[in-house]
This record gives C-alpha cells, structure tokens and sequence, in this order.
C-alpha cells in the first residue's frame, strides 16, 4: 500500500540533505566574506609601539629623549567594591573627576583611567594600587627634552587629529596615535617613528584575550626609530637664548661652509615639557594664549623690513649691473631722502660703513631706471623686473628650503605688485625708492638674512640652510642640502662690500660688536616698522677669513641696529669662533638692558 | 531474526552510525567548552564532555534494557505510556519553573528530566498501536484521521503551551507518517503552500502578493470557465489566500511571542538587526562560525570562534557550528552523509517490516529524528529562525540523548524480532 509514497519521502530526504551540503559548501568554501568576518571578530591586533628617535646636537649632547611613563588602566568590571574616597585622594583628583572617568572605562576591556603618570607619582601609588582591583598600570614614554631649549624647532608630540588621520595616505596611523607636530618630530616623522608591530591574538566575544594567534608566525616586530642629529650646537644655542631673555626677537646662525644651523631662536619661547605630558591641553591653551605669542615661529616666519642690511644686496646688484664702480665717489646732500649720514662724498666702502641713504638711493635709482627711453615709467618697468630676479637668487622673495616647516617666503616687490599698488605703469622709480635702503614694500625672514650672511661669507653662494645632521646610522643628508645655491653676482665685486662690512664694525654703527682679535663683518639694521619703536636688526658672519658663523638678528622695538642686535651676535660669534666670552661688560649690557 | 545461537540479529548499520554521530558529539561538546590555557581533560567531569560521557554511559545500559525486554512489550504498554507522559507534561506546565521563557524541566529532587523529550518516542508509540488496531487502518476515514491528529495534537499543544515551539513543530511532522500511511497527501499540499505563502508575505508588501494572486485566479478562472467545480474550487483557494496572507500580521503580532517574531523577521530582512548584535546574534555567529572553516577545516581544539564563545549554546542546539569550524566543509559532508545514512537506513528498516506497528513506529523514529536533524542544521545554517531543538545524538544534554537513544532502539528491537510477528 502507498509504496510510491516511500520513494517522495526518500526523495525528499536527500534533497534535504543536498540543499545543506550546497549551502554549506558556499558558506564554507565559496564565500569568503565569512572567514573575514570570522577574523575580525576572533583576532585582535595589538600594536606594539616602537621607541622614538632620540635626537641629538651637533656634538651629540641629547636634546629630546623619551622618558617612561605610565598609564593608569581599569577595569571596569573588576573594579568593584573600592575606597573611592582614599583612590581620589592618590590620585588627587576629585570625585566628579573619577566618575567622569570611570563612566568613560569599558565593561570588560582595559580602558584608560589616567594618562601619563610620572616615575614618582608612580611610585607614590604603586605599593597602594594592590588595594584597588581591576586597576594597572601600562607603560609608555613620553619625550623629555633636558634643555628646555629649542621649542619652536624641535616642535612635539601629540595625538593625531581627525583631519592627519583623513590626510595619512599611507594608511599608517590611527585614532589615538601619537604624531609628530611642527619642526623637527614632524619634519623626520618617518624616520623618528620607526615601524610598529603587531602581535596577534585570539579573543573571546567579550573581546578578553584566550591567547597567541597562528603561533606568532603572523606577528611583526616593531621597529625603533631612528636617532637623529641636528645641526644646533646647544650650548651656543642656550647662550643665543640666553641673551634674548626679556626680548621678543630672533636670532639665526649658521655655518656658511654647509648651510648648517647653528641655532635658532625665537624669543619669547617656551618650555617644551610642557607639552609632554597629561596637561598638554592646559598648557597649550596657556601659551597659545599668550599676547608675545610663543608658538610664532619668529626666525622663519617673521616678515621685517631689512633696513640698512639690504644695502649689501643693493650694492652687488649695482656692481654686477656696472652701474657703479666701487671707487665712484657719489655726493650726498641728504636732499632726497632722510640720513643719519653726514653731507659729503661716498664711495661704495664708505657709503656701507656710514650707511648713507642718499648713496643707496641714487644706486638704486641708476639699476632701476637706466634711461634708456625718455619715459621712465616704462624704464623702471623693465629695470625692477631684471632687479626682482636678481635679488630672488639671494633666498629672498622665495621660500628657503629650509627642513622645518612654515618658512615664510617673504616679499620682493615686483612689477605685478606695484601694477597694483600704483595701477598699470603709473608707478617710477621716485614710488619705490625706499626699497632702495631696506625699506618700503620689501620685508624677509631672519632666516633669510642669516642666508645673506652666509653667502656673503661663502663670496657669491649658500647651501639651502637646515637642521638635519644625520639620520639613523647612515651619515647622509637630504641630496637639496648639498646643492651650492649660486647667486650671480661675480667674485670681484664681493671685496669691496665685505671691505664696508668689516668697517661697519671698526669704525661704524656695529662698533659694540667689534671683537679684539677676530675680524668681523656686520652691518646694522635701525628698522622702521609700523609697531612703534625701531627693530634693532643685525647681519655679518666672521670672521672675515674663512667664515665660521653667520648671523642674523632682530630685536622688536630695541631701537638702533648698532646696540642690541649686534651686541647679542657679536657675543654669538665670539661664543662659537672662541669658546668663551672676553667681554663680560657687554653681557652685562645686554642682560641688563631691555631697550625698550 | 533468532540466529542459530540463539541470539537476535540487530542492525548493525544504524548502530554501527549511532555510535558515530554519538563519538562526533562527544568530542565536539569538549571542543566546544575548550579554552585554550585551561587544562580539563576530556573526562573531566567539570566540564559538559565529562558528563556527557556519563551520559552516554547510562545510555548503552539503558540500551542493553531496552533490547532485553520482551518485544511485545512496548506494544502493550504504549498507551499507558503516553497517559503518563500526558500527565508529566501538565505537570510541568503547573510547577516547572521559567529557564528562558519556556517551562520545560520537571525536577524531582536533584534530578532534572524534561517531559517534552520522552512525549515523542510515547506518542510515537502510541500513534503506531493505534493505526495498527484493527479498524483504525484506513486513513481515510474521518474518525480515524481525527483520532490520529489527537494522539500527535495534545502533547503538541501541551509542549507548545511550555513555550517549546521547536520541540511542538516536531510532532506536527508526524503528519509524514500519515502520509506514508495513505493519509490523503491534500493536508501535506496545504501546509506546504501556506508555508509559502507565509514567507512570501513577510518578503513582499501585501499589495503586491494580491495583485500577484489575482492575475493568477483570475488566468485559472478563464481557464476554468465551464468546469463548475475547478471554478468554485479557485474561488474558494483565492478567496482563503487572501485572508491568510492579511492574517499574517495577527500571527506575527498575537501568536508569535516577540522574541520569535523578531527571529522569523531577522531571517527574511537582515535590516531587522543589521549590526547582528541582537535578535539575529546568534545565527550570525553561527553562520561566521561555520563558514570560517573552509573546505577541510581549522583542526580539532583550533576553532578560534568555538573557543572564543562567540556562538551561545554552542555545545547543545548549535554543536554543528563547532563541527563546521574545526573539520571545515568535508567534515559537514560526513556528518551530513551519515545522517542521511541513517534516515535512508531507517525507511529501509521500516519498509521490511511486517507488522503495521512497527512499520508505522519506524516512521515515526525516521520522522522525529529527520525532523531534528533539518531544523537544527537549517537553523544553524540561518535558513530557519532559531528555536530550540537539538541535534539527535550530537548535541549535549542527557535527557535528549537518552530519549533518542531510547525511540531508535525500541525500533532496532522491534526490527530484531519481525519475524517472530504475524502480520496483522
């Protein structure tokens, strides 16, 4: 009976059993979406921070190490039944403080309680902390820097920002990580960081760790980062620090040899520990704060207007246009524009050493205006366009291809611009004349006039200045920084400005920087600026014989070029060329005066 | 059969699978309780592998007394049986505290027995000597097919009233062995197309299924337009339909309990939990669990998944997960290969049998056991929402071992001695 009914109930048997074989073998064999959702779920990567570079001076003292600190992990799950009372009390934090931190700790997995505790909190709570279950500590480094010295150029480290993050096209960094920002710690990032590892682990569904994954064949290790050396010579730069205590200016030396920077400074500073740290934010917003402010990288950044300084430039572009002849004796009568320099004949050594204005301005007017056509608006066309290209291959007008990042490129004027100052050829050399001593629309970086140091040093060529000294264990610089930068202007006409130079500091305006037995030449900047009192600025390099160091500085509303600028890198020099100070009274003067 | 020594011959090939699927259980319940760095060993009884070797223990002397005594007996006693298990089931439903919204568990001292286990080899029982009875073998008679669908119904609906869905929809597959049995194969059709129809209804919007099902009729309408009865009968169909599939929302909000609205939901529209975080939790670890394995598997005790708990249940109603983890596709080709082994074996036994008790009592094991067998693996797999029904032989847990392991061996006794009975 019913027999036929038997074969639909095997039938029906074996098509259930083939659907499941078919759905299993797409599930287990065909589809791979299972295995990485599987692997998501049941493997943890757990990164392992490698040690950040340290970096070091010139001489290999250690400026940025990393010191270790410690994270106060919970748990919040195990972290039952505690004397919150005597835990806020070692933790000096307040009650709302830990509830707002406790709310924030995840069930079952370690969560962050309190970032970055020191070696001696540490050890004030370490004996006490077996008395709070679910509570640990991970260590971690911070960056300690020894001569809280150096902020604007070491730069620091923080947690990477959402837009970094977006912007990582590499695909290394993420939530939480911990970046190189501003100067050096973010100009050799890559090579400070080194490389991380990850370990695999297997965890449960709670996201608890059961145990090693693939027996570790998967798992990388981390890479430190490498030691970097910088071309800062930290004593000369703590003395260069020194000497700016009190002012708001900056200060650039540099070895006109390399190119190499030999400190930086940029006053008023700050200490950079604080922003290592858990009170990071507090400080930050403190010093962003701050009316002088600090985070301004003033020696790369600040535009001034050069003043008597451009007047080297003025007159080697003269020369090489051979618009003038270092021995052309040329009459001031101070009718043409404002002079501290007495009536009489100039050539050029005298002009750079009384620091004439009507010489420069009648120099100036012959390189400009060439009288070439009876119209000298379209004259002074054609002689400001092949003066801005000129003056361009001195750094200036152009960003300097310095390895720390937000140089300012400063201004040249050109013709463009004063199209639009004045409209389209309205404009002669009687609109621009003041460019001619350093003034008007031209304004530079004391980097950049540290550079104008240096090639006038070198007679005619620069190295891009920078920082960098070594990476890692290779003694190799980036290939731009070995690039001889040459500035067109020929070799003979050098002597002569650097012959006014060296009487600058002889018999001129930088007399307070004459040092006994080293010849040095410098000339004075007394900047006009729209702030109020004069910038006292000054640039030179010595000594005058093969060049060790050359320098630029500016002091914000101190007056004559001639008083603290050239004191503070006179003393520079002598500190770097001699190793020690014979001068103790100028010290003393500029200690004790703010020239204000 | 009485060979010449005097023994009786039992089928060695649905032993020989029991133990099978019995060892795959056993050491995939230890797999699935494993943790790696916790050193219990697989006997210890700590953990479910060391009890459920105690189970299985018990159950080869439960075996040995279910083959020596007298065949005829479970004949005999299967009617007071069933009263007992009926009694036991209501019991239940009026002291049997809540484990996870159903009332299950019977407690008698330390003892915990759960009724629902036994009522399906009982009923079976009693549902093969009431069709064996003279007089009760036509099917279609209506007093007949009323009384059968009694026999399966109450303990059906006294199980169903404990909140055990799963075990209740076991006994509604019985109707297989009605059909086997000559029961009009129409119910199987309806069942069938309502199923559809329940599922179709969930996956599209009602307007459209009624459009669908007009445009249908009404071409059957045309094609029918002189034959009076097909005609009624297609109004009759279409009519029903339509209020079948507008009843579909009352069955999901009033019948269904929340928890398994929300699984049959998370089944036909994955937006119902799309972080598969809540109600579809567990089939989606299930199915991760499982799919992870690949072709040959991650080895035994190397299931990442397994031992990370990912899967609730996993050493009871979801073992297969720790199956297809750790031994991959070919090991679900094996274990699916001797459940099929089985059932094709059981039909086999049934069909040879000559008394119409045993036969229609090996239909019912075959029924009861494929039943498990398709929900559980369809419900591991994500093809069916997850009700609580374990997988026979496999997964952890006395009281289903020893039911199953009771309802094949009545069988494999009853098979033992088909000569010895005269048909009737």
């Amino acid at each position: 009976m019913f027999k036929q009914r038997v074969i639909v109930i095997y039938s029906f048997t074996a098509i259930v059993g083939i659907t499941f074989l078919i759905r299993l073998f797409i599930i287990q064999v065909v589809d791979d979406k299972y295995k990485t959702e599987a692997d998501t779920r049941s493997i943890a990567s757990i990164v392992e921070y490698p040690y950040r570079g340290l970096i070091y001076d010139r001489n290999d003292q250690i400026l940025v190490y990393n010191e270790p600190a410690y994270d106060l992990m919970v748990i919040k799950s195990q972290a039952k039944g505690i004397d919150t009372t005597a835990f806020c009390d070692i933790l000096s934090i307040t009650r709302e403080e830990y509830m707002q931190k406790i709310s924030k700790a995840h069930q079952v997995k370690p969560s962050l309680f309190f970032e970055m505790l020191s070696n001696e909190e540490f050890a004030n709570i370490q004996d006490q902390l077996i008395n709070y279950p679910g509570y640990f500590v991970a260590p971690r480094t911070v960056r300690k820097y020894p001569f809280q010295s150096m902020a604007n150029v070491l730069g620091y480290l923080a947690e990477i920002s959402k837009r970094q993050l977006q912007n990582d096209t590499t695909d290394y960094y993420s939530q939480g990580d911990y970046v190189g920002i501003n100067g050096v710690e973010s100009e050799y990032e890559k090579a400070l960081r080194g490389k991380r590892g990850v370990r695999h682990k297997k965890v449960n569904n709670r996201g608890l760790i059961t145990g090693a994954f693939g027996e570790g064949l998967l798992d990388t290790l981390s890479v430190p980062g490498d030691n970097i050396k910088l071309t800062i010579d930290i004593e000369l730069q703590q003395y260069a620090e020194k000497l700016f205590e009190g002012k708001v200016g900056s200060l650039v030396a540099i070895e006109p040899a390399t190119g190499e920077i030999l400190a930086m400074v940029s006053s008023p500073s700050y200490d950079p520990n604080l922003f290592s740290g858990r009170n990071f934010s507090d400080n930050f917003s403190m010093i962003n704060g701050d009316s002088l402010k600090p985070l301004f990288n003033r020696p790369l950044r600040a535009g001034y207007p050069p003043g008597s300084m451009f007047k080297t430039i003025q007159s080697l572009i003269a020369l090489q246009e051979g618009v003038v002849t270092p021995e052309e004796r040329i009459y001031s009568d101070k009718s043409l524009i404002g002079d501290l320099a007495p009536i009489g004949y100039y050539d050029m050594e005298l002009a750079i050493q009384k620091s004439s204005n009507n010489y420069f301005y009648k120099v100036f007017r012959r390189v400009i205006d060439n009288r070439a056509t009876n119209n000298s608006f379209v004259d002074s066309r054609v002689g400001l366009k092949k003066w801005t290209e000129s003056v361009k291959k001195f750094g200036l007008g152009v960003k300097l291809d310095i390895d720390i990042s937000g140089a300012s490129p400063g201004i040249v004027p050109d013709v463009a611009r004063y199209d639009r100052l004045y409209g389209k050829s309205r404009w002669k050399y009687s609109n621009i004349a003041s460019v001619s001593i350093g003034q008007g629309e031209v304004t530079v970086t004391p980097l950049q006039m540290a550079n104008l140091g240096a090639l006038l040093a070198n007679r005619g060529y620069f190295f891009s200045p920078h920082i960098i000294k070594s990476i890692g264990e290779k003694n190799e610089i980036p290939e731009k920084y070995l690039i001889k930068n040459d500035v067109g202007i020929d070799l003979v006409h050098y002597e002569p400005v650097i012959e006014g130079m060296s009487r600058v500091i002889k018999l001129g305006s930088g007399r307070r920087a004459n040092i006994a037995d080293i010849d040095i030449c410098g000339k004075t900047s007394t900047v006009q600026n729209g702030t109020g009192q004069d910038h006292s600025g000054f640039m030179g390099f010595g000594p005058r014989e093969s060049p060790k160091i050359a320098i630029a500085a500016y002091v914000e509303n101190a007056g004559q070029g001639g008083r603290a600028a050239a004191s503070i890198s006179s003393l520079v020099m002598e500190k770097y060329i001699r190793g020690s100070i014979t001068r103790p009274w100028l010290e003393e003067y500029v200690y004790k005066n703010d020239f204000n | 059969m009485r060979k010449s020594d005097g023994t009786y011959q039992y089928d060695w090939i649905t032993i020989t699978v029991y133990y099978a699927l019995v060892f795959i259980g056993w050491i995939s319940i230890y797999a699935a309780t494993y943790t790696e760095g916790e050193s219990y060993s697989i006997f210890s009884l700590d953990i479910n592998s060391g009890r459920q070797l105690l189970w299985i223990i018990t159950s080869i002397f439960i075996v040995l007394a279910v083959l020596l005594i007298d065949f005829r007996f479970y004949e005999t006693i299967s009617y007071i049986l069933y009263i007992a298990v009926i009694v036991a089931l209501l019991l239940v439903l009026i002291f049997a505290r809540e484990v996870d919204g159903a009332k299950s568990w019977l407690e008698i001292g330390p003892a915990k027995i759960q009724p629902s286990e036994f009522a399906k080899f009982a009923a079976g029982l009693a549902l093969a000597r009431y069709m064996s009875t003279a007089g009760s073998k036509d099917l279609s008679k209506t007093k007949n097919q009323l009384i059968n669908i009694a026999i399966i119904g109450l303990p059906a609906l006294l199980i169903l009233l404990q909140g055990d869905a799963g075990s209740a929809l076991v006994f509604v597959a019985l109707i297989i062995v009605l059909y086997r049995e000559g029961l009009s194969p129409i119910p199987l059709y309806i069942g069938l197309y309502l199923a559809v129809l329940f599922i179709t209804s969930l996956l599209v919007k009602n307007i459209i299924l009624v459009i669908v099902l007009s445009t249908i009729a009404l071409v059957l309408i045309g094609l029918s337009i002189r034959k009076v009865r097909q005609l009624l009968l297609v109004i009759v169909v279409f009519v029903m339909s339509l209020g079948f599939i507008f009843s579909v929302d009352f069955i999901m909000k009033d019948v269904l309990k929340p928890h398994q609205r929300q699984r049959v939901l998370a089944l036909v529209d994955p937006s119902v939990d799309p972080s598969g975080k809540g109600v579809s939790y567990q089939t989606t670890n299930s199915k991760i669990t499982i799919g992870s394995g690949g072709l040959a598997g991650k080895g035994f005790l190397q299931g990442s998944l397994t031992q990370g708990d990912f899967v609730p249940a996993q050493s009871t109603d979801f073992i297969f997960s720790t199956i297809g983890e750790e031994y991959g596709w070919i090991g679900s080709l094996i274990l699916v290969g001797l459940f099929i082994t089985l059932f094709f074996r059981l039909i086999q036994l049934a069909e040879r049998q000559k008394s119409t008790f045993a036969r229609v009592y090996g239909y019912v094991v075959f029924t009861v056991l494929f039943f498990h067998f398709t929900l559980n693996i369809a419900m591991t797999i994500g093809l069916f929402p997850v009700i609580g029904i374990p997988l026979p032989f496999l997964s952890y847990g006395g009281s289903s071992l020893w039911s199953f392991t009771i309802l094949l061996f009545i069988f494999l006794k009853l098979d033992a001695h088909r000569m010895q009975i005269l048909q009737r």
